[in-house]
């Protein structure tokens, strides 16, 4: 049962990833990211973290993705470009993306890895996590938090200046 | 054995919740429009039945046999599958709302709740957010300049508002310590939280009533200004899905506010379950009664009261949540 | 199936796919898609990591977490600048946006 729901959120996770690459129609591209970072979600609770896959769906579909599609919806004029560039840049692209991959299957495949032998029963997560973010990891915290609020008023601001510029 | 007896009753939960829930909305929708009749002098839907109780039944029909039209010039994929994502989120919220404590039944204790996830909460506020999509990617696929402008309001007030909505409920965690939406109702054993927080249910409810983008905040679909908003183009059951994700949604806020500010299922004389749906249908008759009442807002002041009013609000209930707490032990 | 490789080649495809996108497309909103689509690719390594080498801490986890913070930071300044080159070239061409070359 575990197996059968696993490998649908595998193929859930890899199918719409190549529309998201190879789409032509953007919208199309952001919806099929949305079911991928769906099918992670489920992955990450399969993986015995609960509260990080409520919070991917949380924070990437329910606010960066929106933010993208708002985006879209704000800039998209008229007819749809299509998106691919060049012959020579596709190329290129496409050789960079193959040694890439490649080397990350190779690198996958050839370390031997320490794989735990009996792999523990997950436990309860959002507890552990908060107790190491408010202590161990406080620091990294706080700076992620005054990152966030740089990005928020950074945000506004660069939107607005080229209001009144123009 | 024992998985097969688990599987069943878990189907057997699933059906009943399933029908519950759809036959209620199409009273709700009855029950708004009878209402809203008498609070405007007439007698609303009378034809149908005995005090047009068989209305919805007509309705229904009606939908299902109207040809479904697809705009030539629409994203037929995404067109198709905006309304399908707007009902689907609000009844798959219903999986995490428990309807009482427990019964037993031929020996075996059955929990009244589909599943109690640990993180259900959050769960919650995952799907809500799903919400968007129905109504951004609706008002986009149509192709027409009043979806997509309905739809980019509809986008931009239920992210603002989601936030609000958040922050409204993280006293709740802070006094129930738990996600699980089971304990917040075991936490609130001796008083219902509208007691304590009486800011947050406010913060709540307005929230929730943007959420659900009923009058107030109708804006992504004001009539005089937009034809219908972002299902200005759909017909037929297509448009019945959308209108079926709004009442479902009333809802699952009504369920919400209950488990969250009301004490859940608790109350006396009655069986949990009843008292339960009476507090639905109470906050639900709150926000027909409130839409019968107010006219729609500015776009304005729809934004002004959700970043400048409602977010400060919850920051502040917070921090002075927790400074009590602290102080209590 | 749930094993360790499973999820390194699944973050591998990711990853590659996102660096793909970016060299192919030529809309900026369409790269900031792809750039989602690697990041992704990364946290589901740390999330694997986390389970079958290191069960027990939830490390991994908390960074999963951090990239998540950075990604929304990333994606609110991305779209700023994507509104404001908009406003003035009236396009998220990015072979248009050239232009802003000094």
């Amino acid at each position: 049962m575990t197996d059968l729901i696993f490998n649908v959120f595998i193929l859930l996770t890899i199918i719409p990833c190549f529309w998201v690459a190879l789409s032509s129609n953007i919208v199309h591209a952001a919806f099929s990211l949305l079911i991928t970072l769906f099918g992670i979600a489920g992955l990450y609770v399969l993986l015995g973290a609960d509260f990080i896959g409520v919070i991917q769906v949380i924070v990437y579909i329910g606010g960066i993705l929106v933010l993208i599609i708002f985006g879209v919806m704000m800039t998209q004029r008229g007819k749809l470009l299509p998106l691919s560039i060049q012959l020579p840049g596709k190329l290129f692209g496409a050789v960079l993306t193959g040694v890439i991959l490649a080397a990350l299957l190779l690198s996958a495949t050839r370390t031997l890895w320490p794989v735990a032998a009996v792999l523990g029963e997950p436990q309860l997560t959002s507890a552990a996590i908060g107790d190491l973010l408010l202590g161990k990891y406080l620091i990294p915290f706080e700076i992620a938090s005054v990152l966030l609020l740089a990005a928020l008023i950074g945000a506004v601001l660069i939107a607005r200046r080229s209001v009144r510029g123009e | 054995m024992d998985w097969m007896i688990g599987f069943a009753i878990l189907i057997v939960k699933l059906g009943v919740v399933l029908v519950g829930l759809l036959l209620l909305a199409a009273y709700l929708v009855l029950l708004e429009r009878k209402f809203l009749g008498r609070l405007q002098i007439r007698y609303g839907p009378n034809r149908a039945g005995k005090f047009g109780l068989l209305q919805p039944l007509a309705d229904t029909i009606k939908m299902l046999t109207k040809e479904d039209i697809v705009p030539e010039a629409a994203d037929r994929v995404l067109f198709l599958l905006a309304p399908a994502v707007v009902a689907a989120e609000a009844l798959l919220i219903f999986a995490v709302v428990p309807f009482g404590a427990s019964v037993t039944l031929l020996g075996k204790k059955i929990p009244l709740v589909i599943t109690d996830l640990n993180v259900g909460l959050l769960y919650v506020f995952a799907l809500a957010s799903l919400g968007v999509y129905g109504v951004a990617l609706g008002g986009w696929a149509s192709n027409s300049k009043y979806s997509l402008l309905g739809g980019i309001r509809g986008a931009a007030q239920m992210i603002s508002y989601e936030l609000s909505l958040g922050l409204s409920l993280v006293p709740i965690v802070m006094l129930a310590r738990s996600f699980s939406l089971l304990d917040i109702v075991r936490a609130q054993a001796h008083y219902p939280f509208i007691l304590v927080q009486p800011v947050s249910f406010m913060i709540f409810f307005i929230s929730a009533m943007a959420e659900t983008k009923r009058i107030p905040f109708d804006l992504p679909e004001a009539e005089n200004e937009l034809g219908a908003g972002y299902h200005t183009e759909y017909s037929g059951m297509r448009f019945g899905l959308f209108f079926l994700g709004e009442y479902v949604n009333l809802q699952v806020f009504g369920a919400l506010v209950a488990v969250f500010f009301l004490g859940g299922w608790r109350g006396p004389f009655l069986p949990p379950v009843v008292w339960f749906l009476i507090k639905i249908l109470v906050i639900s008759i709150l926000m027909i009664w409130v839409r019968g009442t107010l006219p729609r807002l500015r776009y304005d002041q729809l934004m002004h009261l959700g970043w400048k009013v409602l977010v400060p609000l919850a920051l502040l209930n917070i921090v002075a949540t927790g400074f009590v707490l602290l102080i209590i032990g | 199936m749930n094993s360790l490789y499973t999820y390194l080649f699944l973050a591998a495809l990711l990853f590659s796919l996102g660096i793909f996108g970016v060299f192919q497309r030529r809309s900026l909103i369409g790269m900031l898609i792809a750039i989602e689509l690697m990041l992704n690719g990364a946290s589901i390594n740390f999330m694997a990591f986390n389970r079958f080498l290191a069960p027990d801490p939830i490390v991994g986890q908390i960074y999963t977490l951090f990239i998540m913070g950075i990604a929304a930071a990333e994606a609110a300044i991305a779209l700023s600048i994507i509104v404001a080159v908009f406003r003035r070239l009236r396009s998220i061409n990015i072979e248009r946006a050239q232009e802003l070359r000094g």
